[in-house]
């Protein structure tokens, strides 16, 4: 063997160990503020990084022919281009389900690549075709097409049900849907070893069964478990590539994938941690609206005390501390702006302002932070639950603007609640609380909210952003904010 | 490479990215969930890696490039709808007015 045959392998192992390097290192500075969006960039390079390497790698050894570039170069202008429109015109209030459309195709890409693989042996793996070799390609073909297959309808029906495009079918909380969903399962498990075994044919079953699956285990899950859900894919989208990564050979591809997939398990982790609830119960549970019923908990109101944009005005004025509870009605609304003034308004005035951040606020966690954020709220001013809570007790008026199941007291104080256990923010303690609310409907879970019965809690009806802006013409009467 | 050493890739890739994100501010749950689903698109490399072994075979490449597609959709979104939300936190707090 001489030097010039062993250049390409040599350049391909040092690409691939610094694209490793700055892909760890990349994950690593996204979990910290300050070096975050550096951290992007950074995997981001490393991704072109793995692209340039492989590409070498393949004109120094094999070369790589007109009719490949041609492919290639249609393939990445098409999905890059799609990918950058879709990022840059997607507003902020639907970043969750723009996450799961991404990842649902990450893990189409895993599937296809399987299922290429296997409808078409690609040359290079007849070199040693020992039964051993040819074990682990359709063990590692079929893991791709299964988790891949699960990955990409899971993520497509989470993306739909946050859209609204899905509502929750009733069958599916009931107890049949885990019989369909075992039925789906046996039958991919079937299709698994039927492949295994040398029949072919069986790959299309294994594709429709773990599909169905994919769409029967996600279908059911609702509301607030939703971004668990979504994180839980993202996780399985790295398992998708660490599995494609063992079908092409490709040890880059089985590390990166490897680490998404344990990231991901780690973030769905904490997320679930946030709400109080197993990993089990949100896969297995139902949405919370079902199981409330059956306890008896959704009550009927019994003290409700609504007043108008002008009352509210007036007790902010005199208040000398105020609490921003928002939530996703907050991003339906579109009021980040809106909210933004009536909070200037107030701080010109040397009133106190804080957001307190509930950690599943939203349909995702960090959702109301980014939103905020890009109202321009300085992030010194956003608070989090474990530091803001016993703070509601000096406070003059809690503005919740709609949120509604993360400051539902009886998570602390029903035990038969199915929120019972949830850490939710502690608003009832300050001495006024308005919600701004388009109606009595329950929130995510379902549940009845029984702050809204307490004696020192006002309702406000209306649009979050409607009466945030009578209540700029109203603070404006006052005369708060002029000085 | 040998199946063996591949598993140990996995094994000390997984361990990795537990060991990775031990705290992360609530903050950034959703920013580092999309930055490392935009990574899960490097199975664009097992798409390269196809449309490069596919020879002439038409159905092949076909199926490679909408791969590449795929992933490609992925990743390119991925990275820039991350840098956009966390283009938002690098507002330093003494910027407003």
């Amino acid at each position: 063997m001489n030097f010039s045959m062993n250049l390409p392998v040599i350049i391909k192992f040092v690409i691939d160990l610094l694209a490793v390097l700055l892909l760890a290192l990349g994950i690593k500075g996204l979990s910290k503020v300050k070096s975050a969006r550096d951290a992007n960039r950074l995997a981001a390079f490393a991704m072109l990084l793995s692209v340039i390497g492989l590409l070498s790698y393949y004109l120094g050894t094999s070369g790589i022919a007109i009719q490949s570039w041609t492919w290639i170069i249609i393939g990445s202008i098409i999905g890059s281009l799609l990918g950058a429109i879709l990022a840059k015109k997607v507003p902020m209030t639907s970043m969750p389900e723009t996450v799961a459309l991404f990842n649902g195709c990450g893990g189409m890409s895993s599937l296809l690549v399987a299922l290429g693989v296997a409808i078409f042996p690609i040359s290079n793996s007849l070199e040693n075709v020992d039964f051993f070799k040819s074990l682990i390609n359709e063990v590692s073909i079929s893991v791709s097409i299964f988790v891949g297959a699960i990955t990409f309808t899971g993520s497509i029906v989470a993306m739909a049900k946050l859209q609204g495009w899905l509502s929750t079918p009733s069958w599916t909380q009931s107890k049949v849907r885990h019989f369909v969903n075992i039925v789906f399962a046996v039958a991919s498990f079937l299709a698994f070893f039927d492949l295994i075994n040398g029949n072919t044919t069986s790959i299309w079953l294994l594709v429709i069964a773990s599909s169905l699956l994919g769409i029967g285990v996600t279908l059911p899950i609702g509301g607030a478990d939703m971004p668990v859900v979504i994180s839980l894919l993202n996780s399985y989208s790295g398992i998708a590539a660490a599995a494609a990564g063992f079908v092409v050979d490709s040890q880059l591809l089985i590390v990166a994938g490897a680490m998404v997939g344990a990231a991901g398990l780690i973030l769905t982790q904490v997320m679930c941690k946030g709400m109080n609830r197993s990993l089990l119960s949100v896969l297995f549970g139902g949405s919370l609206s079902a199981q409330s019923t059956a306890s008896g908990s959704s009550g009927e109101y019994t003290n409700i005390t609504s007043c108008s944009v002008e009352e509210c005005a007036l007790t902010l004025e005199a208040a000398s501390k105020v609490i921003i509870v928002p939530g996703y009605g907050l991003a339906v609304a579109q009021a980040q702006h809106t909210l933004r003034e009536v909070t200037k308004k107030l701080e010109q005035s040397g009133i106190e302002v804080v957001y307190a951040i509930h950690p599943v606020a939203g349909r995702m966690p960090g959702h109301m932070n980014v939103l905020l954020a890009e109202a321009d709220v300085p992030y010194d001013q956003l608070k989090e639950m474990d530091i803001v809570n016993p703070e509601f007790p000096s406070t003059d008026v809690v503005l919740v603007l709609g949120a509604n199941d993360v400051v539902n007291p009886q998570a602390k104080n029903d035990s038969t609640s199915p929120l019972y256990g949830m850490p939710v923010l502690d608003v009832q303690e300050a001495r006024t609380v308005f919600v701004i609310k388009r109606g009595m409907n329950a929130g995510y879970s379902g549940i009845k909210n029984d702050l809204f019965d307490l004696p020192n809690t006002s309702m406000v009806f209306g649009d979050a952003k409607q009466v945030l802006t009578e209540m700029i013409g109203e603070l404006k009467d006052l005369g708060v904010g002029e000085k | 490479m040998s199946f063996i050493s591949l598993l140990w890739v996995l094994l000390l890739g997984s361990l990795l990215g537990l060991e990775l994100i031990g705290k992360v501010p609530p903050t950034l749950h959703t920013p580092l969930m999309s930055g490392a689903n935009a990574i899960s698109g490097i199975t664009m490399l097992a798409a390269l890696t196809l449309l490069v072994k596919a020879g002439g075979n038409v159905p092949l490449l076909i199926i490679g490039s909408v791969s590449l597609g795929f992933a490609l959709f992925n990743v390119v979104g991925g990275f820039f709808v991350t840098d956009r939300m966390l283009a938002m936190f690098s507002r330093k707090p003494s910027n407003k007015k």
